[in-house]
């Protein structure tokens, strides 16, 4: 849809602050051009003026607070998502092992993972800080599992011990 | 669509500003009420000095909720590390009475509505305001579409006997699910005659008066030693133990297989309570859409509904495998 073109200085009764943006909007979107930044994943022109980096844009009220995501490139990740699905359920008919399929499923689940914060939840516009923030969460999660894990692979031995008295009691 | 409305909202405010844009005269900054990006911002809280940073707080906001959000997750998703490493026998067995082809659906289902929950927030961003409307009324249907799913899962277990711990009395033998027969038809026949005999055993004794080794000794010729294709299956899914080479043994399921169901209703439940909360915040922001609130200077709240319904579709991406693919 076009709606977002059809910002204009007539229409705005602020008129000094919003020209200024809007103009500034404009240069930048012109610079974008100008400069052929290569954005593939960008086919219309009304989503060139939210194509530009936060950096640039920091104290920027007039026009796109964040980036705008392409249509294709939403049902592309969609898609993609999907055949990695259906991928994921025909693999474990293949057996690779005890360990095997557990791996392969999981990196299944994990691309399918960075697709949905790359693309849906934007990390990949979004202020690095973000993703800072969330790869922190992954990186606990991975402490808490693999420290709970090695404590456990600790007293494997006890459980072993413990198992081959019960047997031998029977 | 936005334009116009917003141009409406700030001529309003220029002559005679909303209720909500008086607010912050009463706190002695009387400026405020001629700031001109607040009055060119009806959705501007007074605390933020432009969109740009009220949208910046709260996407910090959000983004420090969803990392707690993974490590309240984290605890259930150590819980079944610990008990599949100590019994991976329990999660193979399990996992034939999961329907791998619902799980497939809901997969699907909230990977969709995924899809129309981004494309919402880019509708917000252009004030598509009917097709934003139209997005997060498919993701919310997409929303009740899984929980019908999980309804039918859960009713399912519940009639089976497949709870957790004393409730956990399956109605039914793993060799007699049409999962385990299509993927181990040997397999299975050999549990039933196994099973079958051992049904024997347990009549022979009183019946014949004989001696139990006597016995097993005369009906373990009935039934010969197994083959790989019979046994390796059972043998992951805990029904025989390693000695069951000796074809007298008998078959059992797995000691610990209750623990699964726990670990599976609190994980699912866990989801799909998310899932219920994520329907009432969508039908919060429809109510906000359909008033017309959103456009590229304030998309923030629609922006961060649909972070936290990713982060639940991202969780059901671990989900599935983890429950319903185990090999």
């Amino acid at each position: 849809m076009s709606e977002s073109k059809d910002q204009g200085p007539a229409s705005d009764p602020e008129g000094s602050v919003k020209t200024v943006e809007t103009t500034a909007t404009e240069a930048e979107a012109s610079e974008l051009e100008l400069s052929g930044k290569p954005k593939p994943d960008e086919p219309k022109k009304d989503d060139h003026g939210h194509s530009h980096e936060h950096g640039a844009h920091a104290d920027g009220h007039g026009h796109g607070l964040a980036h705008t995501m392409p249509l294709p490139l939403l049902f592309g990740v969609l898609g993609a998502l999907l055949a990695l699905t259906i991928a994921t359920v025909a693999v474990t008919s293949i057996d690779l092992g005890a360990q095997g399929n557990l791996i392969v499923a999981m990196i299944i689940a994990t691309v399918k993972a960075a697709l949905v914060c790359v693309f849906f939840m934007h990390l990949l516009w979004d202020k690095k800080f973000n993703a800072v923030l969330f790869l922190t969460s992954v990186l606990l999660l991975i402490l808490f599992l693999s420290l709970t894990t090695n404590d456990r692979g600790e007293y494997q031995h006890l459980v072993d011990e413990y198992r081959a008295q019960q047997l031998q009691q029977k | 669509m936005s334009e116009p409305s917003t141009a409406t909202h700030a001529a309003k405010e220029a002559s005679a500003p909303p209720p909500g844009a008086h607010d912050h005269g009463h706190d002695g900054h009387g400026h405020e009420a001629h700031d001109p990006i607040h009055a060119a911002n009806p959705h501007l809280a007074h605390h933020f000095d432009t969109p740009q940073q009220q949208f910046d707080a709260g996407k910090l906001g959000i983004w420090l909720f969803l990392l707690t959000e993974v490590l309240f997750f984290a605890g259930l998703f150590c819980a079944y590390t610990v008990y599949r490493s100590m019994h991976p026998e329990v999660f193979v067995y399990a996992h034939y009475f999961l329907d791998t082809k619902l799980g497939a659906l809901n997969t699907c289902v909230l990977l969709i509505s995924s899809l129309t929950a981004a494309w919402a927030v880019r509708n917000a961003q252009l004030a598509e305001k009917k097709m934003l409307m139209i997005n997060i009324v498919i993701t919310i249907a997409c929303a009740f579409t899984f929980m019908s799913v999980k309804y039918v899962e859960y009713a399912h277990k519940y009639h089976d006997g497949l709870l957790p711990g004393k409730n956990f009395q399956p109605k039914e033998q793993i060799w007699e699910l049409k999962s385990f027969r299509d993927k181990h038809p040997e397999a299975a026949e050999y549990a039933e005659r196994l099973a079958k005999l051992d049904e024997k055993k347990a009549e022979a004794p009183a019946a014949a008066g004989a001696t139990p080794e006597g016995t097993e000794g005369k009906v373990a010729e009935q039934l010969e030693r197994p083959t790989e294709e019979e046994l390796e299956p059972l043998l992951a899914a805990g029904l025989v133990g390693p000695r069951s080479l000796d074809p007298s043994a008998h078959i059992s399921r797995p000691r610990m297989a209750h623990v699964f169901f726990g670990i599976y209703f609190f994980m699912t439940g866990l989801h799909g309570f998310h899932v219920l909360i994520g329907i009432g915040i969508w039908v919060w922001m429809l109510l906000k859409a359909s008033k017309g609130h959103f456009g590229p200077n304030y998309f923030g709240p629609i922006d961060f509904t649909a972070l936290y319904w990713h982060l639940v579709d991202l969780i059901w991406i671990y989900l599935f495998p983890l429950l319903y693919l185990i090999h």
